[in-house]
């Protein structure tokens, strides 16, 4: 099985380098004209434990991490458990083969690092004979005596990109390139002889395989990123120059990235004693005219509940960023899955307004964290970006391009000090920053910042009147409720007019449909292709904004299909649950697909489950669970 | 005209300027201690010469929340136990504000006691006044970190089986630079110790001893006070911190046992604010963040030019 698409996967101890080794990788293959995409598996250990990253590459935009592989480059751990754990863990340092047989594909290429992986354990398996059944192509290379040869074993990494690179027989200039760029002096030359001599080595070997890496190239310069690169740059270019967190994954990345990035660009970022103290940070940032931004998982969000309430009541506008992972409570730290959503919408004492758009991909990661600033300052209330462990991890090439945009450093809808001269005051002295009925008819009243002359006001969790003082008035109290809940129907429209989040997907005029929300979304319109050359009549459509909900469109959408398949990665339903909500109908309309295992769908498993639940049968895969709609 | 032009105001500056226009009515039981810090915080500004558009009061839950309302200047009524977290990142953002914040023992040394630590031990450049009464007030007199071991109340009908909690010795072992105690009772050393505090450059903490009439008749802090720098008896130096700590176990302990001593517990004039040091090392901008937005002139980079090199 070809597919004229190349699925290489590095399995490796965690510590091993296998993260930077394939991130190199797939930027060698995009700067030689394909498009690549990256997966990433890795245990919640430091040091030791199987993991492994895989680049899938294609001539055409790679949507997903596709199904299966057919490249096993397997380095073995080198920071294996000692022997008497072995009862406990296994033999560890085979790991990286073994666990990774289910997915090679018939006809693939299996090179492990016989340097490593002695032997005799190896042997103990048949591995001859399972690689005749399914005709791999087996190939032990001594990589880590090449490495050695040069100094340090590290370096069997670099002797596995060179062997790859004669086994399928790319050229290594791109390689080359790469470690000139990234390294010097001795380093430098001996990852270049490395490079070479495996490259020689497996040249010599001349493998026989069926693996055919696509040509093609790219007709504008492209760049890889992860979607915490994607988030973290839409912020930056927002104007966003203040950051408060607290470490936790997989929300680290985005703080990790802001963090080297602000003192740059000018900007501030604190790292903080616990998640409540992190939100309040960027709330009084914000208050004090800086665009400002904090974020955790699951968890660490439960904390910013508090702040996140006090952002809506005192309207300052305040984005977080909720990187989910699998739950509850600290769950599985390095799993992806989308069960925060009930989490993100709701949290937060009382009839709360809060905005959340949930990024398919690093494209939108980028444009939607900027969506997420423009409304929190424009409307003054939290937004919150929404993504997972999968977007977080991932590698995409996109245009260069995309990012070629004006930053946009405008403070949304703060007075200047002339225009607060102007403005109504109370008779107390204080500014009217909370007006019933602001002058041009919106729901926002503008607001002052401290410092500003006359601007004084008093920013309140508890309801207030118009100057900020606490009042329980019913009359002010229903008129200042209506006004902040009103603006989630002026976002409506805003975003309607200027930012529709929903990608619509496949042929117009289907019979079925596939409802997605978040990192499913690409991997669903791979297989929304296959169903449909399957002799299936499919369409998708990606939901992006979760609050407030675009009922209109997905209603729209809705009554064109028969029925529709809810595709999400949790036990719950929480996206079906949360549509039939805000529709208020559907329920004899909407089944569901859920994957909750701590890997996220590929392609084959949602075409498998589409045609499991029209044809009225049990799903195949114990992986997945089906979850019939209400009318059934 | 400047986008922060009540910045930095160069004139006399008048403490009925701090009482807002139309005064809410109080909702401070009469005879409260609040009333002192209120007072005294008012009387502070003019010697400190800010005026009330360049001063932002941050507050947390409870009775000491509504000191807010009662002051004129920009404010923000947090949460319980969160006025720091939140003052603190104001500062940062723009550290030409005159930063105050305040709260109850409750809310100060319970609920938010995490932050006190972590905001005295970075030492950042403002004033927080802890209203302490030893009570929560206005959940309607439960026992508070600082009621002393075996007060009863509803919620511990058998006595508190809890040591009260050290503030003054905490705050020194955290990294507070400026850690002083005083009293509602005594309004002229409340004063001045607010002034001083607000003029210090770095975290000054001020545990404030307020009467609760209404929940805590017993505490003992209705006692006539002792000012340390006033008195023979004890004669110290609040720059020793050796020293400094001592005096802090003594006015802890003998607070319970009825004698209230008050003043500067300790001065450090030394160590840089904490805005100062990420400035040194590259992490804060020289000019205050938050005037950028409204500098017409300001540069704004973007990613595109800066960051996407690196993932070509």
């Amino acid at each position: 099985m070809t597919d004229n698409e190349l699925i290489w996967r590095i399995a490796g101890g965690s510590g091993d380098g296998i993260d930077s080794t394939s991130q190199n990788f797939a930027k060698a293959l995009m700067r030689s004209g394909l498009h690549v995409f990256t997966h990433r598996h890795y245990p919640s250990r430091i040091r030791g434990g199987h993991t492994y990253v895989e680049v899938r590459a294609k001539d055409e935009p790679v949507q997903s991490r596709g199904d299966g592989y057919n490249f096993l480059l397997a380095l073995g751990d080198s920071f294996a458990r000692n022997p008497q754990e072995e009862a406990y863990y296994g033999k560890e340092e085979l790991k990286p083969l073994y666990e990774n047989f289910d997915d090679l594909r018939e006809g693939g290429v299996l090179l492990y690092d016989e340097g490593l992986l002695d032997q005799e354990d190896v042997d103990e398996t048949d591995l001859e004979a399972a690689a005749e059944e399914n005709g791999w192509h087996v190939v032990p290379m001594d990589l880590r005596g090449i490495a050695k040869e040069h100094g340090r074993e590290i370096m069997r990494n670099t002797a596995g990109i060179g062997a790859t690179a004669a086994i399928l027989d790319i050229g290594t200039e791109e390689f080359e390139e790469l470690i000139k760029q990234n390294m010097s002096g001795d380093m430098q030359e001996a990852n270049l002889n490395v490079l070479q001599d495996a490259y020689d080595a497996a040249a010599e070997l001349d493998i026989d395989h069926d693996i055919e890496v696509p040509e093609s190239s790219h007709e504008e310069e492209q760049v890889i990123l992860s979607g915490s690169n994607a988030i973290s740059y839409g912020a930056l270019d927002e104007g966003c120059r203040f950051i408060s967190g607290y470490p936790m994954t997989p929300w680290t990345d985005v703080f990790t990235i802001m963090s080297q990035h602000l003192p740059e660009f000018g900007g501030i970022s604190e790292q903080v004693e616990d998640e409540i103290a992190a939100a309040a940070l960027a709330l009084g940032a914000s208050h004090a005219g800086v665009k400002a931004m904090s974020g955790s998982s699951g968890g660490g969000f439960a904390l910013m509940s508090e702040p996140l309430g006090l952002a809506e009541m005192t309207e300052t506008p305040l984005v977080l960023v909720e990187a989910m992972r699998a739950g509850p409570s600290t769950g599985m730290p390095t799993k992806p899955e989308q069960a925060d959503l009930e989490h993100v919408l709701y949290t937060s004492q009382g009839d709360s307004a809060r905005v959340v758009f949930a990024p398919a991909n690093i494209r939108e990661c980028y444009t939607q964290t900027r969506a997420a600033f423009r409304i929190a300052y424009e409307y003054q209330i939290p937004a919150i970006v929404v993504y997972d462990q999968k977007i977080q991890g991932e590698l995409r090439n996109l245009p260069a391009s995309h990012f070629d945009e004006e930053p946009n450093a405008d403070p949304g809808s703060v007075l200047t000090e002339d225009e607060i001269q102007d403005a109504a005051h109370h008779s107390s002295g204080k500014f009217q920053r909370f007006l019933h009925e602001p002058e041009d008819g919106s729901n926002v009243s503008p607001r002052s910042v401290p410092g500003q002359k006359d601007g004084r006001y008093l920013a309140t969790g508890n309801e207030h009147n118009p100057s900020g003082h606490i009042s329980e008035d019913p009359q002010n109290r229903i008129a200042q409720m209506n006004r902040r809940l009103g603006k989630l129907d002026d976002i409506r429209a805003d975003l309607d007019e200027n930012a529709s989040h929903q990608t619509y997907y496949g042929p117009e005029d289907a019979d079925y449909g596939i409802l997605v929300w978040g990192s499913q979304q690409d991997t669903v319109f791979e297989a929304v292709d296959r169903l449909n050359e399957n002799g299936h009549s499919v369409k998708a459509l990606g939901v992006s904004d979760m609050m407030p909900y675009p009922v209109e469109a997905v209603s729209e959408w809705l009554d064109s299909v028969d029925e529709a398949l809810v595709v999400e990665m949790n036990a719950t339903a929480q996206f079906r649950g949360l549509t039939q909500k805000e529709i208020g109908k559907y329920g004899d309309k909407l089944s569901s697909l859920l994957k909750y295992n701590g890997n996220p769908f590929e392609p084959a498993e949602i075409v498998d489950g589409f045609e499991s639940s029209i044809n009225g049968e049990d799903l195949a895969a114990s992986n997945m669970k089906f979850l019939p709609a209400a009318g059934d | 005209m400047s986008a922060f032009s009540a910045i930095g105001d160069d004139r006399e500056i008048d403490r009925d300027e701090f009482t807002p226009g139309i005064e809410p009515q109080a909702t401070w039981c009469p005879g409260c201690g609040d009333f002192g810090v209120l007072k005294a915080l008012k009387q502070a500004m003019p010697e400190v010469g800010r005026n009330p558009d360049e001063v932002a009061l941050f507050t947390g839950i409870g009775c000491s929340g509504k000191l807010n309302s009662y002051f004129n200047s920009y404010g923000f009524h947090t949460i319980h136990g969160r006025s720091l977290p939140v003052a603190r990142a104001a500062k940062l953002a723009n550290p030409e504000l005159e930063v105050i914040a305040a709260g109850g023992d409750g809310d100060g040394y319970g609920i938010g006691g995490n932050h006190l630590i972590h905001t005295a031990r970075e030492n950042h450049d403002m004033t927080y006044i802890v209203f302490n009464n030893e009570i929560f007030g206005l959940t309607k007199g439960q026992t508070s970190p600082t009621s002393p071991k075996g007060h009863k109340s509803k919620t511990q009908p058998h006595g508190s089986a809890k040591s009260p909690i050290r503030p003054l010795s905490q705050s020194l072992n955290a990294g507070a630079t400026y850690v002083a105690r005083t009293a509602a009772v005594n309004p002229n050393q409340a004063k001045e110790i607010i002034a001083e505090a607000i003029e210090h450059d770095g975290f000054a903490h001020i545990d404030f001893l307020t009467q609760c009439p209404t929940w805590n008749k017993d505490a003992k802090h209705y006692v006539p006070y002792t000012d340390v720098q006033q008195s023979d008896d004890y004669d110290f130096d609040v720059s020793d911190r050796k020293e400094a700590a001592e005096m802090m176990r003594q006015t802890e302990e003998k607070l319970y046992e009825g004698e209230v001593l008050t003043g500067r517990m300790y001065v450090e004039d030394a160590r840089p604010s904490y805005g100062e040091e990420k400035r040194q090392i590259g992490e804060m901008p020289d000019e205050p963040l938050a005037e950028r937005y409204f500098d017409e002139d300001a540069e704004w980079e973007r990613t595109y030019d800066k960051l996407l090199q690196h993932h070509k």
